[in-house]
């Protein structure tokens, strides 16, 4: 099980370092993709089955696909982008490192702040949470289908063509 | 069902710390890194889902199922982003005829 936890560890490390190292954008959505699925297979061992297949329906299989879309409609697939210069690179990856070790430091130590409740396996199921979705973040659900809308409105205003 | 939830007990909690926090960092990383505007959403992307993955290994260590609730809600926001950002980009592709996140520039003006 723990081989298992490595092993998926390091795919999406892997994974998310060559979508940003990767020339041409197509190879980093194709990274990308191999960075949510190693991350759905976290959900699945962390015994949340409902973002398990929430997660690969939404993200692999539909964010990414637009984003793959997007980058074949606008023929973007050209190895042509303008790099920034050595030394923004460097500054780039220096202040990530550094945040990195910042992030570390600050959170070490938290196994002592959890207060476990008892052990219960069946909290990431589509039944447990289905009922606290329906109940408890009612109104928060409701807000989600109104945050859609809108969000569906302006993809459609900014696509339209202007009519000059 | 028990072999799977054995995961929990066996990988201490720090490990998905560190995993989560490296995810993020890379996608940090990749925002200052490149140029190309979609590569810089797919980086957002990258720590929404280091965020989520985090929410939800606290959850289940802790057994409390808000954290995964949160994580449905988050990727509800993901989605509505990725609908406007994307139509964004279309249509600085479309004025612009580039995507290059340097000509956005004159934003700050």
């Amino acid at each position: 099980m723990a081989f298992l936890f490595y092993l998926l560890s390091g795919i999406a490390l892997l994974s998310a370092l060559m979508v940003v190292l990767s020339k041409s954008p197509i190879n980093s959505v194709i990274y990308l993709i191999v960075c949510f699925l190693a991350i759905a297979g976290h959900y699945i061992l962390l015994n949340a089955q409902f973002l398990a297949v929430v997660h690969i329906i939404v993200y692999t299989g539909a964010i990414m696909v637009v984003f793959l879309f997007v980058i074949m409609l606008l023929n973007l697939n050209k190895t042509n982008e303008p790099h920034k210069s050595v030394l923004t690179k460097f500054m780039a990856v220096i202040s990530g490192g550094m945040l990195f070790l910042v992030l570390i430091a600050a959170a070490k130590g938290v196994n002592e702040m959890i207060v476990a409740n008892e052990f219960d396996a069946n909290i990431g199921l589509v039944a447990n949470l289905g009922k606290v979705l329906y109940t408890d973040y009612m109104i928060p659900f409701e807000a989600s289908s109104v945050l859609f809308l809108s969000a569906m409105i302006g993809a459609v205003m900014l696509g339209k063509k202007d009519k000059k | 069902m028990e072999n799977i939830t054995s995961a929990i007990r066996i990988i201490p909690l720090e490990h998905y710390l560190f995993l989560c926090l490296a995810l993020f960092s890379i996608g940090v990383i990749g925002v200052l890194f490149r140029r190309n505007t979609i590569v810089i959403l797919m980086c957002i992307e990258m720590m929404l889902n280091s965020v989520n993955l985090l929410l939800t290994a606290f959850s289940a260590y802790r057994s409390d199922s808000s954290g995964q609730v949160f994580v449905f809600f988050i990727m509800v926001v993901a989605a509505a982003e990725v609908a406007v950002g994307l139509s964004i980009l279309v249509m600085m592709k479309r004025n612009v005829d580039s995507i290059d996140i340097n000509l956005l520039n004159k934003l700050k003006d």
